[in-house]
């Protein structure tokens, strides 16, 4: 269980938010909102232990992350606006490297199944320099498909997708919920997102007047 | 935890060999540095032989500082090192990979170039031989503390010249006992001592710069 | 926990610090004037003229002072800022952005009264003896530091980057220490004896020991004037801050 206590974040000088609370269950997900500037991306990133907040504690199955650090981190996954992709690397290798430093070696034929699912068959063996900004998102996102960490932290996935993907996006994530796993993201776009449990947070309320 | 270590140490290698332009680039750098010399001195081949061992390893210097300003530039950018923040993976093992793999890939080529260089100054075969044992020891060492200063920059304007502010005075050592080694054996007090001086620095530069970087990185990248 | 470790914890806190820091610069300014007109009396007027050097020597009763404080200058920044990365307290790193100009200012006067004290001893300004060359790396690392912090936007990020290159330095300024003087008497040449003078007289070492206190209340003083001023750059948006600003204008 993921738990936040009286959270707050700055950047620069201008506090984000503030006294922030809540928890995260498995087999539950949270959709975080806000407009822009609110501190989605902060907090997303504080709670994987990328930025040290002001002040609150972020507390995962009990203790501190700052605590537990790769311990902790063995527990997350997290997608954000980079795609941590090496485009002088192929499709193939971005993956298994990427699971291997992730703590789990993917067999060669783990991999290919995954990247054919996400729909980059024929592509696996460029290098991901060559391909299109929606493809170089799916091997980013690829990731999810062999993962097996119970919290992932997903920073507008859905950007840059077409339809196709979304809706098999939607789908994995509706299984991890189901799954027992925990999620908790931001988007911009209408989706309907699983059949599990779904919370809404919202931050920076009335801060520039709309939600 | 060695499988890691290989794992990010080839990922790296392939990387640099994929585009080899940049490697190219710091070798001719370091050629470049070290033949301006004797325009700027003279042909004497008595003063450019004393001078040799603190010319190139002052351009060795500097085209380590140059090359580190990338060690971890491109990961910050694409978002792999915030990846690799959060893998279960001690921060300082992989920090370490990295620079082992920027060292083979930028470091390496420096040591094998540099007795064609000696030659230019009419170095003895006995001084290029001490000049290449003090390269081998002494620029793993100037990786890894350029390394800290590296991380400490990453993301800032202007940070390879600062990284070069911060760093060089904290290579001096290193300078000191490399060309030192050399110009020892030159005048027949034998540098062995030196190359003591330079093996312990690497040492304690193997065992601390890692830990100082890792806590850098992590303080950069957020 | 007891009374004393909780005062020091308030202590730490910068809204009880900032009144705490004004009143104590008075103090130390007041001891830095007194002691440094002291000391100047001492040195110019009771310490006799030393029949080796004659009256040139004089400028040592500021050059030994200025670069002891340089160097220990570097050692407290340094102790703050493992204070700061452990106990992650926002007056550390204050503190030491504070003494920074402060030891940087200091290694610049060693190095130039070394220059000023060495034309007339050794007929140049600059030789590359031992202690001004690591005077001058002393410089570079101060430069370093202040180059550092004033890159980095984010304050925080600023601060702990700064400790953490302060605590690289403040190990590897021994070892840098150590190899200039190997370098140094490696190479013969250029090396000139600087502590070949005869046994101090008593006064002049009197004399040189108020200066040093005198040195060590001047910085008290600046540094605390100065951590004042950081303080409330940046804790202005606080509410102590701004009930303090009112305060002031009402008045």
């Amino acid at each position: 269980m993921l738990e936040v206590v009286n959270l707050e974040c700055q950047r620069g000088d201008r506090c984000l938010f503030s006294e922030l609370s809540f928890t995260l269950q498995r087999g539950e997900l949270i959709h975080l909102h806000g407009h822009n500037g609110s501190g989605k991306t902060t907090l997303l990133r504080a709670l994987c232990g990328l930025i040290l907040p002001t002040s609150g504690e972020i507390r995962w199955q009990g203790s501190a992350i700052d605590s537990l650090r790769e311990e902790f981190a063995a527990n997350v996954t997290y997608i954000g606006h980079k795609g941590a992709i090496k485009g002088g690397l192929t499709a193939l290798e971005n993956l298994q490297i990427a699971s291997r430093l992730d703590g789990f070696a993917i067999t060669e034929e783990h991999a290919w199944r995954a990247l054919e699912r996400i729909g980059l068959r024929g592509f696996e063996d460029l290098p991901t320099r060559v391909l299109s900004q929606g493809q170089k998102r799916r091997v980013a996102l690829a990731r999810l498909l062999v993962n097996r960490a119970p919290l992932w932290v997903l920073d507008e996935p859905f950007v840059a997708l077409d339809r196709a993907a979304v809706g098999l996006l939607q789908g994995v994530i509706a299984d991890h919920v189901a799954n027992a796993g925990m999620v908790m993201l931001t988007t911009h776009q209408e989706v309907s997102l699983t059949t599990g449990e779904v919370r809404q947070l919202q931050l920076g309320v009335g801060a520039l007047g709309h939600a | 935890m060695l499988d890691i270590f290989r794992t990010l140490l080839w990922r790296d290698i392939t990387l640099a060999m994929r585009s080899r332009a940049d490697l190219v680039a710091n070798l001719f750098f370091f050629i470049i540095v070290v033949s301006l010399f004797p325009l700027g001195i003279g042909p004497e081949m008595a003063t450019l032989r004393l001078i040799a061992p603190g010319v190139v390893w002052v351009a060795a210097l500097l085209a380590s500082m140059l090359a580190l300003e990338r060690i971890f530039a491109a990961d910050y950018e694409d978002g792999t090192l915030e990846q690799m923040l959060l893998t279960p993976q001690p921060l300082a093992l992989l920090i370490l990979a990295k620079v082992a793999a920027h060292w083979l890939v930028t470091g390496v080529p420096l040591v094998l170039i540099a007795p064609v260089l000696g030659l230019q100054y009419n170095l003895s075969g006995e001084m290029l031989q001490v000049l290449i044992v003090t390269l081998l020891l002494g620029t793993p060492s100037l990786s890894l503390i350029g390394a800290i200063g590296a991380a400490l920059t990453l993301g800032l304007r202007g940070g390879g010249v600062l990284n070069a502010l911060l760093v060089m005075p904290l290579t001096i050592p290193v300078l000191i006992f490399g060309a030192g080694a050399v110009e020892a054996t030159a005048s027949g007090l034998g540098g062995i001592g030196h190359l003591y001086l330079l093996g312990a620095i690497l040492l304690a530069a193997l065992f601390f710069a890692p830990l100082a970087a890792a806590a850098a990185l992590r303080i950069s990248a957020e | 926990m007891n009374s004393r470790l909780i005062n020091w914890f308030k202590l730490s806190s910068p809204a009880t610090f900032y009144p705490f820091a004004g009143r104590m610069v008075p103090w130390f300014s007041w001891i830095a004037i007194i002691l440094l007109v002291i000391a100047l009396y001492l040195s110019f007027f009771v310490a006799p003229t030393d029949y080796k050097q004659g009256e040139g020597y004089r400028i040592i009763f500021i050059h030994v002072p200025v670069a002891w404080m340089s160097m220990f200058i570097y050692v407290i920044m340094a102790g703050w800022a493992a204070v700061g990365l452990v106990y992650n307290t926002r007056l550390s790193a204050m503190m030491s952005e504070a003494l920074a100009p402060t030891g940087a200012m200091f290694a610049f006067l060693s190095l130039w009264t070394g220059a000023l004290w060495g034309k007339p001893m050794w007929g140049t300004w600059w030789v590359w003896d031992a202690r001004l060359t690591s005077s001058l790396i002393l410089l570079f690392l101060y430069i370093g530091f202040i180059a550092l912090k004033s890159a980095i936007e984010d304050p925080r990020r600023a601060d702990r980057a700064g400790a953490i290159l302060l605590l690289v330095g403040v190990i590897n300024i021994p070892i840098i220490y150590f190899s200039v003087r190997w370098w140094n008497t490696l190479h013969q040449g250029a090396t000139i004896k600087m502590s070949g003078q005869t046994s101090m007289d008593e006064t002049m070492l009197i004399a040189m020991l108020i200066m040093t206190f005198a040195v060590w209340a001047y910085t008290i003083a600046v540094v605390l004037l100065r951590v004042r001023t950081i303080i409330l750059e940046r804790e202005r948006d606080t509410t102590w801050v701004r009930t303090l600003l009112q305060e002031g204008n009402r008045r």
